[in-house]
C-alpha cells in the first residue's frame, strides 16, 4: 500500500513536470502546443549530451537549460506564433492554426535532434536506491519529484500572490478583458509561453536521468501532457498538478493491484470519466 | 458548409469516373501514391462531415481506423474468416462505438472534446493490446491476401465516392440545414428547435463507420497488423491537418487539402531523403502561413478576384 | 555522438561513386542499392544501431576497393536511402519508388518484422531478393512459399524462446533456480507473440509462471512491475522487452536489488549503450543475441565498424546484418550478373563465407544465428545459438552492484 503511494506520488511528479509547461502555454498564451513533447526531449538531449561528453551533472544542466529554453521558446512565440495570433479572428481559429503550426515545429525539432543523436539517450544518473517510508525507490525520481514540487509551489505562489502573476491569470481568464484593463496581453502571452517551454525542458532534463528517451518519443509526452492539462481544466495550474497526482496514483495502483498492462487504459478511463461528469475539467471554468 | 448544388454533384461524378481509370494508366509507384491519397481523401472527407459544420475537432479517427484494421487482422489470422466478414463487421462495430461516444460527448465542447476523443482513442488502443495479450494469444496478425493495389484503390474510391454522396445529400437536407446553424451558433440552433444532439450523434456515427471501413480495406496492404501501428494517433492528427489545410467548410475542401499535401510529402521525401522530417515540418509551417483559410480559402479568393477582374 | 568522421568518409565514398558514375562511358557502371529503414519514429533507435551503420560500412568498404566484380566489369555501389519514419504506409510507398522511379538493382531488406512482410509482395513482383535480418516469425514456411524472394536469417519466434528455455532448464537441473519464473512482456506485437510462445514452452517444460504480466509500450514507471516480480520470489526473471523498457527494467532491477540467478531482457540488451549506462551492475545479464568476439572474422568486422562508422556494433543483429550484405555481395559476384532472378537463385543454391561463418539457406531460411547472449565483464558473449561456434557457459547473476 505504501509502495503505491510513494511510487504513485513520484510518478505524479514526473507527470507534473511534463504537463505544467503546457498548462501555461495553452492556458495563457492559448497555443495548443503539439511540439511540447519535443521541447521536453530537447531538454533530455541536452542533459544526455552534456553528461556523456563532458560529465556535467544533469542537475547543473537543468540550470543551464532554463535560460536557453526560455529564450528559444520566446523566439518561437515571437516569430512563428505571433503572426497566427494576430490574424486569427476567433479562439477556435487560433487553436486550429496553432495545431497546424506546432505540428510543423515538432517535425522540425525531431529532424534537428535526430541529426545530433539518432539513437537512444542511454545514461543513468543518481540511480541509487533509497528508502522512503520503507518503500524502495530511486534517488533520481525523488529529486525530480522534489523539483516538480518546487516548481509547482513556486508557480502557484507567483500566480496567486504577485502582481505579475495576477496579470497572467487575468490573461488566462480573458484576453479581451485583460487588454481593457491595461495588461499587455502579447507580452504576457509570450512570457507565459517561454516560461512554459523552460519548465518543460527542465522536466525533460530531469526525466532523462531515469527514463531512456530518444528523438522521436516526444509525441508520447505531448499526448500525456494534453490529457493532464485538459483533465485538470484549462487555465489553472492547480488543475494540472492535481490531475498529475490522480494519474500517477491511479496508474501505480492499477499496476500493482490489478495488472500493469491496464495502467494506461485505466488512466485514460479516469480522464474520460472526469470529463463526462465535469466537462470543463477539474478546475476549469464552465464554458459560456 | 454551403449547400451543394447539382453542379457540384455533376463535377464530383465526373471526377470519380476519371479516377476509375487511374490504375489503367499507371502502375506501381504512382498507383501506390494514389491508394494513399484515396485513403486520406475518404478519411478526411468523412471526418469533415462531422467536424466541418460543427467545428468540433475529433481526434478519434485513429481509433476507428484501427478497429477496421485490427478486426481484419484478428478475424483473418486467428479465426480464418474470409476478408469480407470483417469488412462488414468492423464498420458496424465502429459505428456502434461512435454512437455511444457521440452520446457521451454531448456535454463537451471545444478543446475538451478534442482531447477527449484523443484520450478515448488511446484508451481503446491500450485496451485492445491488453486483450490481445491476455486472451487472444495471438501469434501475430497476418493478413495474406491476393489483393493488389488496384483492388484497394477501387474499393477506396468507392468509399470516397460514397462519403461524398452522403455529404452532398446531408447538405441539402434538413439535417444539413440544422448543422449549418449549429456551426454558426449552437445556442441559436437549440432555441430554434433543432435537435442539435441528434444531429451531432448521427454524423459522428458516420465518421466512425467510414474510418473503420477504410482501415479494414487498407489492412491487406500492410500484411502484418500491429495494434500499435493501426491505432495510430499520428493518423488522427494527419487527417485533421489535411482536412483543415484544405478547408473543412466545403465538401470538396479535404480533397484539395489531401492532394497537395501528399504531393508535397512525396517531394520532400525525394529531395531530402536524409532529413525528410525536418523539411516536412518546414513545409507545414510554410503552408500554415501562406494559407490562412486553407486551400478552399485561397481558391475562393482567386475565384472572387477573377470574377472581379472579368466584370 | 556527432558523426563528423563518419560523414566525411561517406562523402568521400559518395564522391568516388559519383566520379565513377560520371566518367562512365558505358550505360551502367554502378550498382544501385536501395535501403529504406527508420531514421525517425519508434524503431529508429534500434535501426540507427543495427541497420544503418552496417549498410554504410559495407558500401564504403566495397567502394574503397573499387567496387564489385560483376562479370568482367568493376562496378561501384550507389546507395539510395529513405527514411520510412517507422510508418508501414510510408515504407510501402517508398519501396515502390525504389523499384519504379529509382530503378534500383538490389535492395537492403527492411528493419522490423512487419516491414519485411509488408514489402515482400512488392519487392517480390520486381524480383528483388530480400535477405531479411530483423524479421522473427513462426510463419517462415508459409511466408517463403508465398514470397520466394524473401530470406530469413535470424531464426524463428520459437528458436528465440527456446534459447532462454534451455538455459532455464539447465539452471533448474543444476539446482540454481526452482520451478518458478517471473515473466513480463511489452504489449506490442513482438512482445505479445514471444510471451505467448514462451507461456506454452515454459509450461511444457514444467515451469510455473508465478508472475506473468504485460505492460504497455511507453510505460514511464516500471517499478510496480519489478516489485511484483520481486514479491513473487522467483529466482528467474524473463522480459520480452523493447529498447526503452529493457533499459527501464534493468534500472528497476538494480534499485530493487532483484534477487535472481537468471535475468533476461530481450531487445537492446545487446546494445553497447546498455553496458555503457549501467557499467558493471548488469554483469551476467542475459539478452537476445550474442556474438563471438574472439572469432577473428568478427573481431576484424567490429574493428572496421568502429573505425569507419564511429560507432560500436551491437552484439547481436549487427553481425547478421553485415553478413546479409556479404551474402548479397558474393551472390552478385558469383552469379556474375545483375539479373535479380539469377542472383536470387544463386542465394538459394550456394554457401557463403561471412562474418557469421558459413551461411547457407534451406528453403530460404538460414539457421546460423545466436539466440541468447550474456554480459560477461563488459563483453556480451553468445551463450546459445544455432550453427555458431564459441558459446560460453552461462553464469549466474550475483547481485546488482558494480
Amino acid at each position: 500500500m505504501l509502495d503505491i503511494i510513494v511510487s504513485g506520488l513520484l510518478l505524479s511528479g514526473t507527470y507534473a513536470l511534463v504537463a505544467m509547461g503546457l498548462n501555461l502555454q495553452y492556458g495563457v498564451a492559448r497555443i495548443m502546443n503539439l511540439a511540447n513533447g519535443e521541447v521536453l526531449v530537447l531538454g533530455a538531449l541536452a542533459a544526455f549530451w552534456l553528461y556523456t561528453t563532458a560529465q556535467i551533472s544533469p542537475l547543473l544542466t537543468v540550470i543551464l537549460v532554463i535560460p536557453v529554453a526560455f529564450i528559444g521558446n520566446w523566439l518561437i512565440y515571437r516569430f512563428l506564433l505571433t503572426p497566427l495570433v494576430r490574424r486569427s479572428k476567433s479562439q477556435g481559429q487560433l487553436e486550429v492554426d496553432s495545431i497546424l503550426a506546432t505540428f510543423g515545429i515538432s517535425f522540425v525539432l525531431i529532424g534537428i535532434m535526430v541529426s545530433i543523436e539518432g539513437g537512444f539517450f542511454a545514461y543513468k544518473y543518481l540511480s541509487e536506491p533509497i528508502s522512503i517510508l520503507g518503500s524502495t525507490t530511486s534517488l533520481n525520481r525523488f529529486i525530480a519529484f522534489l523539483i516538480a514540487c518546487a516548481i509547482g509551489i513556486g508557480l502557484y505562489l507567483w500566480l496567486n500572490k504577485t502582481r505579475s502573476g495576477v496579470a497572467v491569470r487575468a490573461v488566462a481568464v480573458s484576453t479581451e478583458a485583460s487588454g481593457l484593463v491595461g495588461i499587455n496581453v502579447p507580452r504576457i502571452s509570450a512570457f507565459a509561453f517561454a516560461l512554459g517551454g523552460a519548465i518543460t525542458a527542465v522536466g525533460g532534463a530531469l526525466i532523462s536521468t531515469f527514463i531512456t528517451l530518444d528523438a522521436s518519443i516526444g509525441v508520447v509526452f505531448t499526448l500525456k501532457a494534453l490529457i493532464i492539462v485538459i483533465m485538470g481544466g484549462v487555465g489553472d495550474i492547480r488543475g494540472a498538478i492535481v490531475a498529475a497526482c490522480i494519474l500517477g496514483l491511479v496508474e501505480t495502483a492499477v499496476a500493482t493491484l490489478i495488472d500493469p498492462g491496464l495502467t494506461l487504459a485505466a488512466a485514460y478511463l479516469i480522464f474520460i470519466l472526469i470529463l463526462l461528469f465535469r466537462p470543463q475539467g477539474l478546475f476549469g471554468r464552465a464554458s459560456t | 458548409m454551403k449547400p451543394s448544388g447539382w453542379g457540384e454533384l455533376a463535377i464530383a461524378a465526373f471526377l470519380v469516373f476519371l479516377a476509375v481509370f487511374v490504375p489503367f494508366v499507371t502502375n506501381g509507384y504512382w498507383l501506390s501514391i494514389a491508394v494513399t491519397t484515396m485513403m486520406y481523401v475518404a478519411l478526411a472527407t468523412s471526418w469533415a462531415l462531422f467536424s466541418g459544420p460543427t467545428h468540433y475537432i475529433s481526434l478519434a479517427t485513429g481509433a476507428f481506423f484501427g478497429i477496421g484494421g485490427y478486426l481484419v487482422g484478428s478475424m483473418m489470422s486467428d479465426y480464418q474468416l474470409p476478408f469480407w466478414v470483417p469488412l462488414v463487421v468492423a464498420p458496424l462495430v465502429a459505428a456502434g462505438l461512435a454512437f455511444l461516444i457521440g452520446i457521451a460527448t454531448l456535454r463537451l465542447s471545444g478543446v475538451y472534446f478534442v482531447i477527449f476523443t484523443l484520450g478515448l482513442a488511446e484508451m481503446i488502443r491500450n485496451l485492445i493490446s491488453w486483450i490481445q495479450n491476455n486472451f487472444l494469444g495471438s501469434r501475430g496478425l497476418y493478413v495474406l491476401t491476393d489483393l493488389r493495389d488496384h483492388h484497394l484503390y477501387w474499393m477506396l474510391l468507392g468509399v470516397a465516392a460514397a462519403v461524398f454522396l452522403l455529404g452532398w445529400v446531408v447538405n441539402r437536407s434538413r439535417l444539413g440545414f440544422a448543422l449549418r446553424i449549429i456551426g454558426n451558433d449552437e445556442t441559436v440552433a437549440r432555441h430554434v428547435g433543432i435537435n442539435t444532439a441528434w444531429a451531432k450523434v448521427i454524423l459522428f456515427t458516420t465518421t466512425g463507420f467510414f474510418a473503420a471501413l477504410v482501415g479494414a480495406i487498407i489492412a491487406p496492404r500492410w500484411s502484418y497488423i500491429e495494434p500499435n501501428q493501426v491505432f495510430s494517433p499520428q493518423l488522427s492528427f494527419l487527417v485533421v491537418i489535411m482536412a483543415l489545410l484544405g478547408g473543412a467548410g466545403r465538401l470538396w475542401g479535404p480533397l484539395v487539402g489531401v492532394i497537395p499535401f501528399t504531393i508535397i510529402w512525396e517531394w520532400v521525401n525525394v529531395q531530402f531523403p536524409n532529413q525528410s522530417t525536418l523539411f516536412l515540418g518546414l513545409a507545414f509551417l510554410l503552408i500554415v502561413y501562406v494559407l490562412p483559410n486553407g486551400m478552399v480559402g485561397r481558391i475562393e479568393q482567386l475565384h472572387a478576384r477573377m470574377g472581379r477582374g472579368r466584370s | 555522438m556527432i558523426h563528423t568522421r563518419f560523414f566525411k568518409r561517406i562523402a568521400v565514398a559518395a564522391t568516388a561513386a559519383g566520379i565513377a558514375f560520371a566518367s562512365a562511358a558505358v550505360a551502367q557502371d554502378v550498382i544501385k542499392l536501395g535501403a529504406i529503414a527508420p531514421k525517425t519514429g519508434p524503431l529508429a533507435g534500434g535501426a540507427v544501431v543495427t541497420q544503418w551503420p552496417n549498410v554504410q560500412l559495407w558500401v564504403e568498404q566495397i567502394n574503397a576497393r573499387g567496387g564489385l566484380q560483376v562479370g568482367d566489369k568493376q562496378m561501384m555501389i550507389e546507395l539510395i536511402e529513405y527514411d520510412d519514419k517507422t510508418n508501414p504506409g510510408e515504407h510501402i510507398k517508398l519501396a515502390q519508388r525504389l523499384a519504379e522511379q529509382d530503378k534500383v538493382d538490389f535492395v537492403v531488406a527492411p528493419y522490423g518484422t512487419g516491414f519485411n512482410i509488408a514489402t515482400a509482395p512488392i519487392y517480390g513482383r520486381y524480383g528483388y531478393p530480400m535477405i531479411a535480418v530483423s524479421a522473427i516469425t513462426d510463419k517462415m514456411e508459409e511466408l517463403t512459399e508465398r514470397y520466394p524472394n524473401l530470406f530469413f536469417t535470424l531464426g524463428t519466434t520459437t528458436a528465440f524462446v527456446d534459447g532462454v528455455k534451455e538455459i532455464l532448464i539447465e539452471k533448474r537441473d543444476a539446482g540454481e533456480i526452482g520451478n518458478e519464473i517471473a515473466m513480463v512482456n511489452v504489449a506490442d506485437a513482438f512482445g505479445i507473440e514471444l510471451a505467448d510462445r514462451a507461456r506454452d514452452l515454459f509450461t511444457e517444460a514444467g515451469f510455473e509462471l508465478v508472475y506473468d504480466k504485460s505492460y504497455p509500450l511507453g510505460t514511464p514507471d516500471l517499478s510496480p512491475v519489478m516489485k511484483g516480480a520481486k514479491d513473487s520470489g522467483a529466482k528467474a526473471f524473463v522480459a520480452w522487452s523493447y529498447p526503452p523498457d529493457s533499459f527501464g527494467l534493468a534500472e528497476q532491477a538494480i534499485i530493487e536489488d532483484l534477487d535472481v540467478a537468471v535475468y533476461y531482457s530481450a531487445v537492446a540488451t545487446s546494445f553497447p549503450a546498455f553496458s555503457g549506462a549501467y557499467g558493471g551492475k548488469i554483469n551476467n545479464v542475459l539478452g537476445a543475441g550474442g556474438t563471438n568476439v574472439d572469432d577473428p572474422k568478427i573481431a576484424e568486422y567490429r574493428a572496421a565498424h568502429e573505425e569507419i562508422t564511429g560507432e560500436v556494433a551491437d552484439y547481436w543483429a549487427s553481425a547478421n546484418t553485415y553478413a546479409a550484405m556479404q551474402v548479397l555481395e558474393q551472390a552478385i559476384v558469383g552469379a556474375a550478373t545483375l539479373d535479380r532472378d539469377t542472383v536470387t537463385q544463386y542465394i538459394k543454391d550456394n554457401t557463403f563465407d561471412t562474418v557469421m561463418g558459413e551461411l547457407s539457406f534451406e528453403n530460404n531460411v538460414s539457421h546460423t544465428f545466436w539466440s541468447v547472449g550474456q554480459w560477461q565483464d563488459g563483453v556480451f558473449r553468445g551463450v546459445k545459438g544455432s550453427n555458431v561456434d564459441g558459446a560460453v557457459p552461462v553464469r549466474l547473476k550475483e547481485g546488482w552492484t558494480e
